[in-house]
């Protein structure tokens, strides 16, 4: 059985993290940020990815990166996701890592694991693991076609688009990129579309993308956790100081049980995200399972998680001047990206032999 | 102790060896049973010299396949879940050496059988208000009460039992834990039968019972602490038990949605599908809780695991019924029986649908296991207590 607990390399990769992003991104700041023009934080960013080295944490060494794993990466993720930091990790430092780690691909994915540049999947942010239909073709090294909701598209240096005949990339300056105003401001989408764009052949068939979806799967879960987590705490803290009829609201049952199971799931959501990256981590053939339980099942936990910090806050909850909605808008769209839980259940149903009606 | 606790491999090397020494098809049972205890072989992280061999508790699992492939016998845990859950790392925890050479060897073997004499008619969820009274008798002590629900009284050789030994002190502070001799005179069990329409629990009388003082575990009024321990473990072995994919309640109805097609409707494979989901998300939540207890006590967060325990059991063993549709609208048999073992999937759906509602009151309710969740892992404040200061003689009963 995999090992499911962290190791204290990476207690101490995610003390220095969550130290960083205290202090670079406070959720005021955040806040801040989603009513600016900038697609995300670029200062950040440059913390993470290049001080802290981040980006390249799955990425060996001879090509550029820090040697570590999807696990290290996975803790990376929990931080983010607790502090909804708006930086295109999950989109640049693990799915579009891994289809070039898939592609062998070496020149762009040292560039990617310095922080040097952000290179993004040109998918939709909904489109579940599996085969995806190619919405752009190439003819003469000339890329054509328009993606829908990409995430961190306008962040983007590079596009990973995936066609009819294989993974192409694409300079970003030679597409047309258009602001999506998106549920989740922190992680932005754009429209991509694409005339006669010069594009360069990384990677044969679909595979590389295949494996860019399922690994950002069963890591998803890891950012679902942190911020499940985050709500909890904040919840928690609040309960704790609020009084109404003369008691902490925290005293009241109604509010402690919904609580405990909320802690009861979140444990949950741990073991089953830890699960996953561990699978993602060693190449281990369960990956397609553990991926697509941990998205069925922690959807669902980061959501409530946010659904009940906005609640269990009151009016306060409901308002902008708030960290709750943060979370919540952030929970809502990671529900959807990479497939829905449904879709996940859905994959379940051919993996585990469980066939429909 | 010099040399490290033994790994992986080497508990694996010492179970071979174990097993070229003891042929499982050739060695009595008992015997094999008995030889494995001696070995370390029985719960490796248990000490040495007491089953075990002070190793890590995460490696049990792959020992017991061992002997498992091997087709070495069973102690049979089916039959001794208090014992083996609850008395033994209680005993171990605050057993005199004595106790834990006398007792813990034939409940591993499974020769001499354990129930948990807690629970009274006026203390239930409030395991502190308990009223049965022990008196000092010199080196001796008699015991006077009811217990209730008292789960296979009638195989158990001992039981683990909390008493009132001073009733002048608030209700926590009065309390002394024993072993009780279930064959010694005065000890009187009675079946209680349940709406599975057999009787797995009791009722327990106890008249005069006279309890030496060598079967005090841990202090005169220290019973409220040791029960708590008796009752964290309760809830790790509930929730947390060792399990490879669809085992329990979910594999039987994933084999019953593969065997039978006609039996499948669109809602259905959904609630097919979230339960095996939710049933994974458990076994790995299990897994990951037995990785972090080294050879430590469990604490409070054993609670998760039982709580999210009982609601999917009882979720998984309802679908199974809705799956079967007019099958399950039959029930195998009502006859008052008698049970030898606790297995929540065995028997029949309907017997397994009503099995499961006990899983959400046995070993603490729901309701008390967030009341826990809540105070002890989240520090949210506690329940109002009216009765915190007061000695027990004069509670409202
Ligand atoms: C199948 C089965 C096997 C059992 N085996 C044993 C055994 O072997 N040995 C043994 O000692 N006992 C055993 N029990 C007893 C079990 O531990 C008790 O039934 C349980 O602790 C509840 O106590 P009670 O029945 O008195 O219910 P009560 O405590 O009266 O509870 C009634 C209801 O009130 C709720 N409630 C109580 N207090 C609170 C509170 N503070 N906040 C919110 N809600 C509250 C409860 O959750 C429950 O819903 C067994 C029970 C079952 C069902």
């Amino acid at each position: 059985m995999s090992d499911l607990l962290y190791s204290e390399i990476e207690n101490d990769l995610r003390a220095g993290v969550r130290e960083l992003l205290d202090d670079k991104a406070p959720w005021t700041g955040v806040l801040a940020g989603t009513e600016k023009d900038e697609p995300y934080d670029a200062a950040l960013w440059q913390a993470v990815a290049g001080q802290l080295g981040c980006a390249g944490l799955p990425v060996p060494e001879e090509l550029g990166g820090a040697g570590a794993t999807w696990r290290e990466t996975a803790v990376v993720l929990e931080e983010l996701g607790r502090a909804v930091a708006p930086v295109p990790f999950l989109t640049s430092s693990v799915v579009a890592t891994a289809a070039l780690l898939a592609a062998g691909e070496r020149e762009l994915l040292g560039s990617l694991a310095a922080g040097e540049r952000i290179a993004v999947l040109a998918v939709p942010f909904a489109t579940p693991p599996g085969d995806v239909a190619p919405t752009a073709q190439v003819s003469d090294g000339k890329l054509t076609g328009e993606v829908a909701g990409v995430a961190d598209g306008l962040a983007a240096d590079v596009l990973l688009v995936p066609t009819a005949d294989g993974l192409y990339a694409v300079d970003a300056a030679d597409a047309a990129r258009t602001a999506v105003t998106s549920l989740d401001m922190t992680r932005r989408l754009a429209d991509v579309a694409f005339s006669g764009a010069p594009a360069r052949r990384v990677a044969e068939g679909g595979e590389a993308v295949r494996t860019a979806l399922l690994t950002g799967a069963a890591l998803l879960a890891s950012e679902q956790l942190g911020l499940a987590q985050r709500c909890l705490d904040d919840t928690v803290a609040y309960v704790k100081t609020r009084y109404q009829f003369g008691r902490p609201v925290g005293s009241y049952q109604g509010l402690k049980h919904r609580l405990a199971d909320l802690w009861t799931s979140i444990t949950q959501a741990r073991a089953v995200a830890r699960y996953a990256v561990s699978c993602a981590a060693s190449g281990d053939a369960d990956l397609p399972v553990a991926a697509a339980v941990a998205q069925a099942h922690c959807s669902a936990v980061a959501l409530k998680a946010a659904e009940e910090c906005v609640q269990m806050h009151g009016g306060i909850g409901f308002t902008w001047e708030n960290s709750s909605h943060l979370f919540l808008k952030r929970a809502k769209a990671d529900a959807i990206a990479l497939g829905t839980a449904d879709r996940h259940r859905a994959a379940l149903a051919t993996l585990a032999d469980l066939p429909s009606a | 102790m010099s040399t490290a606790p033994p790994d992986a491999d080497e508990l694996s090397r010492r179970v071979e060896e174990f097993l070229a020494a003891h042929d499982p098809s050739a060695t009595e049972p008992l015997e094999f049973l008995r030889a494995r205890f001696d070995a370390g072989l029985a719960w490796v992280h248990y000490p040495e010299g007491l089953g075990g061999l002070g190793a890590p508790r995460a490696l049990q699992p792959a020992v017991d396949r061992l002997f498992a492939k091997a087709g070495a016998p069973t102690n049979h845990p089916e039959r001794n879940g208090i014992g083996l859950g609850m008395a033994a790392p209680t005993i171990l925890a605050f057993g005199t050496e004595e106790q834990k050479r006398r007792f813990l060897r034939p409940l591993w073997t499974g020769e001499e059988l354990w129930c948990q004499l807690f629970s009274e008619p006026g203390a239930g969820s409030d395991l502190a208000a308990l009223a049965t009274r022990a008196v000092r008798d010199g080196d001796r002590w008699i015991v006077n009460g009811q217990k209730v629900w008292t789960s296979m009284a009638h195989e158990a050789r001992w039981a683990i039992l909390v008493t009132r030994t001073d009733p002048d002190v608030p209700k926590h502070r009065g309390m002394t834990y024993f072993v009780c001799d279930m064959t010694a005179p005065g000890v009187e069990v009675r079946p209680l039968r349940q709406i599975t329409g057999e009787a797995e629990f009791n009722e327990v009388f106890l008249t005069d019972v006279a309890i030496p003082d060598e079967h005090r575990l841990g202090d005169v009024g220290q019973g409220w602490q040791v029960s708590t321990t008796t009752l964290m473990n309760e809830r790790v072995a509930i929730g947390g038990a060792a399990a490879p994919r669809e085992s329990g309640m979910i594999g039987v109805v994933a084999g019953l949605w593969r065997d039978r097609p006609e039996l499948r409707t669109p809602g259905l494979h959904d609630a097919v599908l979230r339960a095996w989901v939710e049933t994974e998300a458990a076994r790995l939540t299990g897994e990951r809780l037995r990785q972090q207890l080294t050879a430590g006590q469990p604490g409070p967060e054993g609670s998760g695991a039982k709580l999210a325990f009982a609601k999917l059991n009882q979720e998984v063993s309802g679908l199974e019924l809705e799956l079967l549709g007019d099958e399950g609208l039959r029930y195998d048999d009502w006859t008052m029986r008698r049970p030898t073992e606790v297995d929540f999937t065995r028997r029949s759906p309907g017997y397994r649908y009503l099995r499961a509602k006990g899983n959400s009151i046995e070993g603490g309710t729901s309701e008390i296991l967030r009341n826990i969740i809540a105070e002890r892992v989240l520090g949210l404040p506690g329940e109002i207590r009216v009765d915190k200061d007061v000695a027990w003689k004069d509670l409202p009963k």
